[in-house]
């Protein structure tokens, strides 16, 4: 039995414990804005925070996650409004939208962990998020945006 | 006229084909000022003539145009407009666009508007294959037409109510207000009434003045599904999901046209969760959008469905593609376009012109196959019950797939049910329902809801790709080295080997992306074909043709520039001539241009403005400015899709070969602009597209199968590569000049703009794509 937190939920998990959290989240919980994009970390599509840090939920075992805290898409924000999200929205970032959740959970994260990132520190922190539209520009233009406001 | 019905006709194909390619478009909000939509608009004199409606190419499509409101919108008692989308949304804003397009006509307030995405049925609402670029410039006209007539409607409504005439009255913003007594009433108070009333005819209807657009050009609207989107609410096709459903992934035969000679299941059925292995039967090239076929594991959840085909052991029939390889397949092609083909074009005498030239300048290009490779794998959910099936998937074209399912499980159409989600990316490739048919034959095999999950790998290894060719340009120079002959050999798969048995032959509709309708001002052109044939799947992926046909004309006429010691942009222009309308007879063709099905009097290819996006292209890009070492600038332009397209590329190459784009200017001609901000957006996209294609991307073939499987070996340009800052520059004009598309158009010319930048950066010339490490010292 697995012990872990999503979004402030307490759950338990008895199947098998090297199922990729994503397909946890997906399909036993429902929670379907972490999407499968490549299966093997190459995308970003996948991004959720364990316990604050941004990892590739394709490649994280269940048992990983045990005794930690999963914060997903649906757990970002109560309101949806968390800084990054409304700078997604008014610099007008997705086309598709399918990457856009994994881009939003690993630009929460950059600036969680630094707050005043330079664009270099944008630039690779983003890195690992492909965006097949090719929202790129915007998407740097918005998490500046949502660091600092501008 | 060579359309539509005729190519029908004269190949016997199924309906999705002349159709070709990717078209590409909500909570509400508007855009907060700032930051994100800064768009410089430029304007091309023309004449501000009221709406006037024109021909096009919809009307010819199968199942056409719909035009009566009723089927499109609805309106609650409480005010609420529901309109329906019948396009599929894949990132371009369609489902935005469109239905605003009807709001402001009807003098709807967006904010009380609701959007429904229509299933698929084109008995009911008309053609709804959304690619080739045409969901504007087929539907504007008729969205102008719903919202016009509800808003007639609405008027009359409210007159009838005031016992009034209609002249007397005025929908404004969402109310009819009565001229001279200042009643009102809401658009919700009308409704039941309103929608009572029989539909007027078009002629009845009186159109707003371009002025009067509330919602129409301002580029002010966001998409519909932004704030869904980015909460993580948006539902894509592997979102949907039903009590008692598997899942299924599925092992195809790694050649197409391969079959399950032995397999040893066991292992697969041990996996917990797994449920079944289900045989899909299978089909080689030439089956259309039918699935491979293969062994499919159906489980309880997907984990265990990738497990349980990890699992599997099996021996493979190659069939008769088991030798091939895209190294022969290179030679094959480059044999053949150093031969004689079939003309497609033959103005004046190019091969006399040619033997007689001072000088020939011959120049070769190549592009292997791509994938498309949207973010979203495919993947469908498919509920089969009582003789009747209901498909919820990610689908660029829900009517075509409806039939596709009903044929393969031997249904009538009225027994299949298509409802479209969102589609992570399409790219051409959700033109091809195999894995909606997939799903259904799934569902029916084991009698459960079953959804069928592409890996990345199975995306990538199993799709229907775009054309490999060579492109061989011959130009025949005078003494004065004035161009005097043109002679334009294709040798390109054809994805009508994907729809019927390989003559090596290419379809119209590839001839006309940029082999037939080639605009320079040179007396003698000639055209060819030369058989090509296909060793995979061949479908139609973002731009089609457009892309080697561009790279092809764009490098070569920088490379002649070059020769002659020319500026490239100056050479372009002279290459392109005096703005005039091309003119198929002079032309030497037996018909009229393919032009994109659209009737080549009112969407002339027009030399005018393809000149005018070069000119402003590279005025806004500092053509012609000094750049430090390993920098350079690189201009190409393009006439898809009805559009004209002319990209500058600001290119830094470093002593390792690695490309930097640090800037590029898109001029884009696209006639009459709904929604300039998803036009920018689109631009923006078709830069990093192009970037991909022509750095990274190519799909190699052995032993008939793909080598390549996931984002390590078919890569994609990341945030540390993109082109940083694309600056859109739209040629503005009044709706008299017929709105086109803007989902491909911005890709043809980014590729040679930025091999033309590179060479002007570093001296090396890129012939072959992609890029790879060709610029690695």
């Amino acid at each position: 039995m697995i012990n872990l937190n999503v979004n402030g939920v307490d759950r338990q998990f008895d199947g098998d414990p090297e199922m990729p959290l994503l397909w946890y989240l997906r399909d036993e919980l429902g929670l379907g804005g972490t999407k499968y994009g490549c299966g093997t970390g190459l995308c970003g599509a996948c991004t959720v925070h364990l316990d604050g840090s941004a990892v590739r939920s394709c490649l994280t075992a269940v048992s990983e996650a045990a005794d930690a805290a999963v914060t997903t898409i649906e757990g970002l924000s109560p309101d949806g409004n968390h800084p990054v999200q409304v700078a997604w929205r008014d610099m007008n970032v997705p086309q598709c939208g399918f990457c856009q959740t994994g881009q939003i959970m690993q630009a929460a994260a950059l600036i969680a962990e630094t707050p005043q990132p330079s664009d270099e520190d944008i630039l690779a922190g983003m890195q690992g998020n492909i965006c097949r539209c090719g929202c790129y520009q915007r998407i740097v233009g918005a998490v500046r945006r949502a660091a600092t406001g501008v | 006229m060579l359309r539509h019905l005729e190519l029908h006709a004269a190949h016997a194909l199924p309906r999705a084909i002349p159709a070709t390619v990717i078209a590409k478009v909500s909570r509400r909000g508007f855009l907060k000022g700032s930051a994100a939509f800064a768009l410089a608009i430029h304007f091309l004199p023309a004449d501000a003539r009221a709406y006037e409606t024109y021909p096009h190419g919809g009307l010819d499509m199968p199942n056409g145009v719909v035009s009566n409101p009723l089927v499109f919108v609805s309106i609650d008692r409480d005010g609420t407009v529901t309109i329906k989308a019948h396009r599929s949304e894949m990132g371009t804003g369609v489902r935005t666009s469109i239905p605003m397009v009807v709001a402001d006509e009807m003098e709807a307030d967006w904010a009380r508007v609701r959007i429904v995405q229509a299933e698929g049925d084109e008995k009911k609402y008309g053609n709804q294959d959304t690619d080739g670029s045409r969901s504007l410039r087929h539907h504007i006209q008729p969205a102008r037409d719903i919202g016009a007539a509800v808003r007639r409607m609405l008027e009359q409504a409210a007159a009838e109510r005031w016992q009034t005439e209609v002249a007397n009255v005025e929908a404004v913003n969402h109310e009819v207000v009565h001229k001279s007594l200042g009643l009102r009433l809401g658009y919700g108070a009308l409704a039941e009434a309103a929608m009572a009333l029989p539909v007027p005819a078009r002629s009845d209807l009186t159109f707003k003045d371009e002025k009067a657009f509330r919602y129409i050009g301002k580029g002010q609207v966001q998409i519909v599904d932004l704030h869904d989107i980015t909460t993580g609410k948006a539902i894509y096709a592997a979102d949907v999901s039903l009590p008692g459903m598997l899942t299924a992934v599925v092992a195809r035969p790694p050649v197409v046209g391969g079959t399950v000679k032995s397999a040893d299941t066991a292992a697969a059925l041990a996996v917990p969760g797994v449920m079944k292995v289900v045989e899909i039967p299978g089909s080689g090239l030439g089956a259309k959008f039918k699935p491979l076929g293969g062994l499919a594991v159906v489980a309880r959840n997907t984990w265990a469905a990738i497990q349980g085909r990890d699992a599997l052991t099996i021996e493979w029939e190659a069939g008769p593609q088991g030798t091939a390889s895209t190294a022969m397949q290179e030679q094959e092609l480059r044999d053949s376009a150093n031969g004689p083909g079939d003309p497609v074009r033959d103005q004046g005498d190019a091969e006399a012109a040619l033997a007689s030239a001072a000088r020939v300048f011959t120049r070769e290009y190549y592009q292997p196959h791509l994938a498309h490779a949207p973010m979203e794998p495919p993947a469908a959910l498919a509920s089969f019950k009582d003789g009747k099936c209901e498909v919820w998937s990610c689908l660029q074209s829900p009517y075509g797939a409806r039939v596709d399912i009903a044929d393969f499980l031997g249904l009538g159409e009225e027994d299949v049910t298509v409802y479209v989600t969102l589609l992570g990316g399409g790219f051409g490739r959700k033109s091809k329902g195999d894995f909606a048919i997939e799903a259904a034959w799934l569902s029916r095999a084991v009698g459960a809801p079953v959804r069928v999950q592409w890996t990345r790998e199975d995306d990538i290894r199993h799709s229907f790709y775009h054309t490999t060719s060579v492109e061989k340009i011959d130009i025949g120079l005078d003494a004065s080295s004035k161009p005097v002959a043109w002679r334009h050999r294709s040798a390109a798969t054809s994805f009508l080997s994907t729809f019927a048995p390989d003559e090596g032959v290419q379809h119209p509709v590839e001839i006309g992306m940029g082999l037939e309708d080639m605009p320079y001002d040179i007396p003698n052109v000639r055209a060819e074909q030369c058989r090509a044939y296909a060793h995979t799947r061949v479908g139609w992926y973002r731009s089609v043709s457009n892309i080697p046909r561009a790279f092809a004309i764009q490098s070569i006429t920088a490379e002649l520039a070059h020769e002659l010691g020319r500026d490239d942009k100056d050479f372009l222009l002279e290459m392109i001539g005096a703005p005039r309308k091309l003119d198929w007879q002079a032309a030497g063709l037996a018909q009229p241009f393919w032009n994109n099905g659209e009737p080549n009097e009112h969407f002339p290819i027009d030399t005018g403005r393809l000149r005018h996006v070069v000119e402003l292209a590279a005025d806004k890009a500092g053509w012609g400015r000094s750049l430090p070492a390993g920098e350079g600038l690189g201009i190409a332009a393009h006439r898809s899709f009805v559009s004209y397209v002319a990209t500058v590329v600001h290119v830094k190459v470093d002593e390792e070969g690695r490309v930097q784009v640090p800037e590029a200017h898109v001029a884009v001609d696209c006639g009459f602009v709904a929604n300039p901000e998803r036009v920018q957006s689109q631009m923006q996209g078709a830069c990093v597209f192009g970037m991909t294609a022509a750095l990274y991307s190519g799909i190699t073939l052995e032993n008939g199968a793909v080598v390549e499987s996931n984002f390590h070996d078919y890569e994609m340009v990341r945030a540390d590569a993109f082109p940083q800052v694309v600056h859109t520059h739209i040629v503005e004009h009044p709706f008299a000049v017929h709105a086109t598309g803007v989902g491909e158009p911005g890709v043809p010319p980014f590729l040679p703009a930025l091999t033309n930048a590179i060479f002007n950066a570093t001296g090396k010339r890129i012939r072959n794509l992609p890029i790879r490490d060709q610029l690695a010292t």
